[in-house]
């Protein structure tokens, strides 16, 4: 970027009539930070990059926090914090004061943590037997309010379960009543000791708010052990680690620049984009590590709140869709379009090849400070971002083309377990199941049982929709579309892949049937 | 009624959906059944009325449980249970029972619960030969009064009115379910005696009252219209005030 570039952006900034005053400092700082050298990359890496066949995620050139950071707030509580000056908490308003604090400091690339903690297991401990139910509401309904208004950001995440608790209880109630975009949650469920009940409140929560998430957890202890943590959108990592960076290959783009078979992408283009998306976060993650020095220098690694060897840098993966109905096509298997991803056992088929191919060269390619993930790059499913347009995010069917819930499921489940830092499927249900929550907690089992390590539905003719995988409000929505000012960043990148994909649009998932029209 | 269970009979099979939240408890894999002994002007699968021959635009199935077994398998996992409905169900009892008694004894379906949706018109002892096999039963009850019932069904609500009784004596009565037409079968009078009746079976009985729907409905001699939201929680409410049943407004 030249100055004259850099000066018309600043200038556009700052003249932004919908975006908040601290919102264009945290522009003007991504702005900086395009200014300074990007590291080292050979020729095609870059080629690829300008090409937008990979992508940096626009995290900025001179990467100076790993993206996502999940601190041991454990840890913290047990130690105290030397650099915020905190003694460990000695009581439920101690710990909620302690963590408010302590999100204020923690970085990331939005600038606000991704990581929340797990607060039930955090805060059970100090919920004694004298504070009464509407007690704890009310001092969570306070605590809750203050992470909306002061960590404006739906990827702002924090982890649930999988054990019941009064904490949990509670924080659904407070859910349910402020119904706020902020924070996103995930309720791990375990499907041995996970109560019926909890995944039933958690469903009801779901309803009125679009959250939690629910996640496998047997599955997700397989790949982390059990300190881990669902983050941001989707992210699987370790407690006490995260990822340094996040970089992802356009499976489109790379189809499209494929001539030939689909036996001869596997076998050539695909490897080269690999290697070339490898390439990025190596050099990104060296540049973390090496130029900016972060874990010799920030506060948490130096007082043992994150540990290098719990990071890995993440590969993602978007445009499956795209990639698996080209390819059919070049293999002349298509039929005129009908054997695609989502709707042929030939197309799906092809798709867990792709991604398993993925995978082998993934774990084939040594990666430098990853040893979270032993030495190689974290897979995942990458769920999109505001200016991805006309390709799918992650390894979905595409919005609208979804069929029934069913065979939505037997497509994606069986590539789940490849994406241990994360993969997402967005299933719509219709209103009927509002008066049958169990329905939905039978679809949930059901579809941990086969295998799925995350599963995240919609209620129709909610006032939430979820983007890429956190929420806004479509009243926000309006909002930005009258260039209104909102306060929350996600709120603007919400609007643009709203703009870019349909996403309201999403085809509904029928659970009910009573109201059949004729076929 | 005698009904045979060592050989496998077909079932004359209108569709079937892997998923449903409104047919019964929990997530449920539901079958519909072709033909229908009622004629219900409010009937909003009309094409599964016919019993046999040709339906234009659909194509009903003769299919043996075994076919069924595969796809009830492939939901599994996500359902609580099967549901039949129809057409009517009860219209073939052989089949009915072959299906349920095959769940039941399949190694990796056998959790699930069977349960009917029906227009209770059958004869009683359809139900004695399902008990050992079958968890619940939904029943519609059209209309309390017989001659709104055989001008809106064409058919005597008696044998209906019989079934939701012996249905609860045999532990097996799940939910009654009333479609109510705007001025046909809303009257709040009739309603009280409806609650008076369904009271003397059981206090606590599990009640839907769904709004009839114009959708997918036939041309009617008899003007259909639909509830309004408030007339359908007003009849829930006329219900309440005489038993405190569990009351579903859809």
């Amino acid at each position: 970027m030249d100055g004259a570039e850099l000066q018309s952006l600043a200038t556009e900034v700052v003249r932004d009539a919908t975006l908040g005053y601290d919102q264009k400092i945290r522009r003007l700082a991504a702005l900086a930070t395009d200014a300074v050298a990007y590291p080292d990359l050979s020729p095609a890496c870059r080629e690829a990059l300008d090409k937008r066949i990979i992508c940096d995620m626009f995290e900025g050139n001179a990467p100076y926090t790993p993206r996502y950071v999940l601190p041991d707030y454990e840890r913290a509580f047990r130690q105290g914090l030397t650099f915020l000056e905190l003694a460990p908490p000695a009581d439920l308003d101690d710990a909620l004061a302690f963590l408010q604090i302590m999100y204020a400091h923690v970085p990331s690339v939005t600038t606000y943590p991704v990581y929340l903690g797990d607060l039930d297991k955090l805060l059970e401990r100090f919920v004694t037997d004298d504070i009464s139910d509407d007690q704890l509401d009310r001092k969570l309904r306070r605590f809750w309010i203050g992470i909306d208004r002061m960590q404006p950001d739906a990827f702002a995440h924090l982890d649930l379960g999988p054990h019941d608790s009064r904490i949990t209880r509670s924080i659904f109630r407070v859910e349910r009543s402020l119904r706020q975009a902020v924070p996103n949650i995930t309720l791990k469920v375990d499907p041995e000791t996970t109560p019926d009940d909890l995944v039933l409140d958690g469903v009801r929560t779901v309803f009125e708010t679009g959250k939690p998430h629910f996640v496998n957890h047997p599955m997700m202890v397989g790949d982390h052990g059990e300190h881990y943590a669902a983050v941001s959108c989707y992210n699987s990592l370790k407690i006490g680690g995260g990822a340094h960076t996040l970089v992802r290959l356009n499976l489109k783009e790379a189809a499209l620049a494929h001539v030939g078979s689909s036996d001869e992408f596997l076998a050539t283009t695909l490897t080269k984009y690999v290697e070339l998306t490898a390439e990025l976060g190596e050099a990104r993650t060296r540049s973390l590590v090496e130029d900016q020095r972060f874990f010799e220098t920030h506060w948490l690694a130096t007082e043992g709140l994150v540990d290098i060897d719990r990071f890995s840098a993440m590969f993602g993966v978007f445009g499956l869709a795209e990639c698996v109905n080209l390819l059919m096509a070049h293999d002349g298997r298509d039929r005129g379009g009908e054997a695609r991803y989502g709707h042929d056992a030939g197309a799906d088929a092809l798709a867990v090849r792709l991604i398993d191919r993925v995978a082998e060269l993934v774990a084939a390619r040594p990666m430098p400070y990853c040893e979270g993930g032993n030495g190689r790059s974290y897979l995942h499913s990458q769920g999109g971002i505001d200016i991805d347009d006309a390709v799918t995010a992650g390894t979905r069917i595409p919005v609208g083309d979804e069929p029934a819930m069913l065979d939505h499921i037997g497509t994606c489940a069986p590539l789940h377990h490849y994406f241990d830092a994360g993969v997402s499927d967005i299933f719509h249900v219709d209103e009927t199941a509002v008066r049958n929550p169990e329905a939905v907690v039978d679809i949930i089992r059901g579809a941990f049982t086969s295998g799925m390590r995350d599963f995240t539905f919609n209620l129709d003719g909610n006032e939430f929709v979820r983007i890429t995988g956190y929420l806004v409000r479509k009243s926000d929505l309006a909002t930005i579309a009258d260039d209104g000012m909102v306060r929350h960043t996600s709120d603007q990148l919400a609007a643009g892949s709203e703009d870019a994909y349909h996403l309201t649009e999403r085809a509904v998932k029928r659970v009910g049937c009573h109201e059949r029209a004729p076929r | 009624m005698s009904v045979h269970r060592d050989r496998q009979p077909t079932g004359f099979v209108a569709d079937t959906i892997s998923f449903s939240s409104v047919d019964g408890p929990g997530n449920r894999f539901v079958v519909f059944l072709q033909g229908c002994n009622f004629d219900c002007l409010a009937c909003h699968n009309p094409q599964t009325i016919p019993g046999h021959g040709p339906v234009a635009g659909f194509h009903p199935q003769h299919t043996a449980v075994e076919e069924l077994l595969h796809s009830i398998r492939r939901a599994a996992p996500f359902v609580s249970g099967i549901t039949v409905s129809g057409g009517e169900a009860t219209q073939q009892p052989e089949f009915l029972h072959a299906l349920f008694a095959a769940v039941k004894a399949d190694r990796d379906l056998g959790h699930l619960s069977c349960f009917v949706d029906s227009n209770g018109s059958c004869d009683l002892r359809v139900w004695d030969d399902l008990m050992p096999v079958m968890d619940g039963a939904m029943i519609d009850l059209k209309c309390l009064d017989p001659q709104i019932h055989q001008r809106t069904t064409g058919m005597d609500n008696g044998p209906v009115l019989a079934s939701i009784r012996h249905l609860q004596d045999l532990g097996l009565l799940y939910e009654v379910r009333l479609l109510l037409i705007a001025g046909v079968n809303d009257e709040t009078g009739l309603l009280q005696r409806t609650g008076e009746w369904l009271a003397d079976v059981d206090q606590s009985m599990r009640v839907k009252i769904i709004g009839f729907r114009a959708h997918g409905a036939r041309k009617s001699s008899l003007p259909l219209i639909e509830p309004s939201r408030d007339a359908l929680n007003a009849a829930a409410e006329t219900l309440r005030s005489v038993a405190p049943f569990d009351i579903c407004v859809v």
